[in-house]
């Protein structure tokens, strides 16, 4: 064989698309590293139990108060969007993955779902605006919630489906030979086998949903001050409302308070991702 | 077999037992449940086209071809937002696909395999970052950090190319484009590994077989094989950018304007939404004529999305 330069060059430009490839996920990695560093630098000093519980100042050059509003908000849209989403996403996979399979209908859902994953969240804004708010006259907690949901739904169809899939059909043989009808197939072996996976899933769609911000704007508004657990017909602040409102005040109090908002959602929202992991990594250890 | 009457073959009695236990019921349950994304589907088209109609039936085609908005004269044309979301977009495309092909190609075929599932966790995370503190960081670190370091140099080296020339403010399409291509990034890579993974291990042993490099295996078996589910991922990453609202409302300037030149301020549809609505709720024209831009942007999206999935589907395992 003829190893002339030809071979050496060959060999170079291995090498340096190998070095390339590195550089890729190196330059990737960088923004990741610098955005988590600097909400961390700014957040943190700022960081205090009043900041999670109290609203924020009414004169806006005050140092005092936080996102409590925000903070309770967030938790209210993302449980309003759960409850809408999870049952009925989880159901839906369920028909797609035990009943529909290949047949048109679960063909055109399963598409539909995709497409629906890619609609832009400010879309889904505007769709309940026009469907909530326009018809009651008011942005609410309800409409915030059920944007949210619309959001979620897509996400957790298509991840709880991929779930089931996996779920091995000596179990469901298992459960049909002793003579169990599907609905009950379903309920008692399916579905408590792909918890774990089902859980990661929603996990996903939760963190997901928390770290909108479009959407909520035209739903939920924003609100200056707390609003009660119970109360879920009128406008409301939610974190990331606050990180946008506050990071575009010319106050460095504000400012600084959106860094602080920043920091308390990527940290929540990586809680989540990790948990989810975890999660989806506990259950292939233990099938192993 | 023919004696036996259908009333005792297995199948009947499954359908009747079926029926006996309720299970036709937790079928229709379940069937009405993944119905709800259709019905939810063409909820959206129904009530959010019925709100635009008055400012599409007003301005007419101008409302996409006239660069003219002035909501307090009651003129709507809003031309610049969908050129200033396609620049954006474009150049998002231009800076991540290379990269997010490389990095899918790194993580599937060439980092040290007790790496790859760590690594991937980590360019999953840039999709857990929030579009608010991307938008955020965004403002105070990348704005002046790209405005010393790259879009000045640049205008004043490359100036003589209309695109670069005229450097006006740090807010502009490229920065917006910037900070859109970190954030498709990790679709585009996530939807081309699953391509990478489906190439048979056959191809690579065999490319390897004959003599070829590790790379030149990648780019004649792997990437070969995988074009049309590239071109789906990066069609993917295009609805991404195009939908994108929070972070490209940071950093895209604010100015209904067209310009070539991507160091000036511009807007976008989905930002444009964002930053008007609160002046618009209580006006019903500039409303209608914003749920309209949305409208747009909602049909824009639906056509990159179904084109995208198409190619997709075409090319994966199941569906």
């Amino acid at each position: 064989m003829i190893a002339g330069g030809n071979m050496r060059r060959r060999r170079r430009i291995d090498r340096l698309m190998t070095f390339v490839m590195w550089g890729a996920l190196f330059v990737a990695v960088v923004p990741l590293v610098l955005i988590l560093a600097q909400v961390v630098i700014k957040g943190i000093g700022q960081l205090s139990w009043d900041f999670l519980t109290q609203p924020e100042p009414f004169n806006q050059l005050e140092h005092s108060g936080g996102f409590g509003a925000g903070i309770r908000g967030t938790i209210k849209v993302v449980f309003i969007g759960s409850v809408m989403a999870i049952p009925l996403g989880i159901l839906a996979a369920v028909y797609l993955t035990e009943y529909g399979r290949t047949s048109a209908f679960a063909r055109l859902v399963r598409f539909l779902t995709d497409v629906m994953t890619g609609i832009p969240s400010i879309f889904v804004g505007i769709f309940i605006y026009t469907l909530i708010v326009l018809h009651t006259g008011s942005f609410s907690t309800w409409a915030g919630g059920l944007a949210l949901g619309v959001l979620m739904l897509p996400i957790v169809v298509r991840t709880s489906e991929e779930i089931l899939r996996l779920v091995p059909p000596d179990l469901r043989e298992a459960s049909f030979a002793l003579g169990a009808p599907r609905w009950k197939t379903v309920t008692r072996v399916t579905l408590p086998a792909a918890l774990p996976g089902l859980t990661t899933g929603c996990l996903l769609a939760v963190a997901r949903a928390a770290g909108e911000t479009a959407p909520l704007l035209l739903t939920a508004f924003g609100n200056q001050l707390m609003v009660p657990w119970s109360k879920f017909n009128g406008p409301e602040s939610t974190l990331t409302y606050q990180i946008y409102q506050n990071s575009n005040s010319p106050f460095l109090a504000a400012q600084e308070r959106a860094w602080t908002g920043a920091l308390v959602l990527v940290f929540g929202i990586l809680m989540l991702s990790v948990a989810a992991r975890t999660i989806a990594l506990r259950k292939s250890i233990g099938r192993r | 077999m023919s004696a036996i009457t259908p009333d005792t073959t297995p199948e009947r009695r499954l359908k009747r037992a079926s029926r006996l236990s309720g299970d036709g019921t937790f079928k229709a349950l379940t069937a009405v449940c993944a119905g709800s994304v259709l019905l939810i589907l063409a909820g959206m088209l129904v009530e959010t086209t019925n709100e635009a109609w008055p400012a599409f039936r007003k301005e007419g085609i101008d409302f996409v071809l006239a660069n003219d908005w002035v909501p307090s004269a009651g003129r709507y044309g809003g031309a610049a937002f969908i050129y200033g979301t396609l620049v954006t977009s474009v150049i998002a495309i231009v800076l991540a696909v290379p990269m997010a092909v490389l990095i899918a190609l790194f993580l599937t075929d060439v980092a040290p395999r007790r790496l790859r599932l760590p690594l991937t966790y980590v360019v999953d995370l840039l999709a857990a970052v929030p579009s608010v503190v991307y938008g955020l960081w965004g403002v105070i670190v990348l704005v002046p950090f790209l405005t010393d370091h790259v879009w000045q140099p640049m205008a004043d080296h490359l100036g003589f190319i209309p695109l670069f020339s005229d450097f006006l403010s740090g807010r502009n399409y490229a920065t917006a484009g910037v900070i859109l291509a970190v954030m498709i990034l990790p679709i585009i890579s996530a939807v081309s590994r699953e391509v990478f993974l489906t190439v048979p291990e056959g191809d690579r042993q065999g490319a390897l077989a004959l003599g070829a490099t590790r790379w030149e295996m990648l780019r004649h078996a792997v990437l070969y094989r995988s074009r049309p589910g590239i071109a789906g991922a990066v069609m993917l990453g295009f609805g991404r950018a195009v939908g994108e609202t929070i972070a490209v409302a940071y950093l895209i300037g604010g100015k209904a304007d067209i310009s070539v030149h991507l160091f000036h301020p511009g807007w976008s549809i989905a930002s444009v939404i964002a930053s008007q609505f609160n002046e618009a709720a209580s006006n019903p024209d500039f409303r209608s004529a914003l749920i309209a831009l949305g409208v747009v942007l909602f049909v824009i999206t639906l056509l990159i999305n179904v084109a995208a999935r198409f190619i997709i589907s075409r090319t994966s395992r199941y569906t």
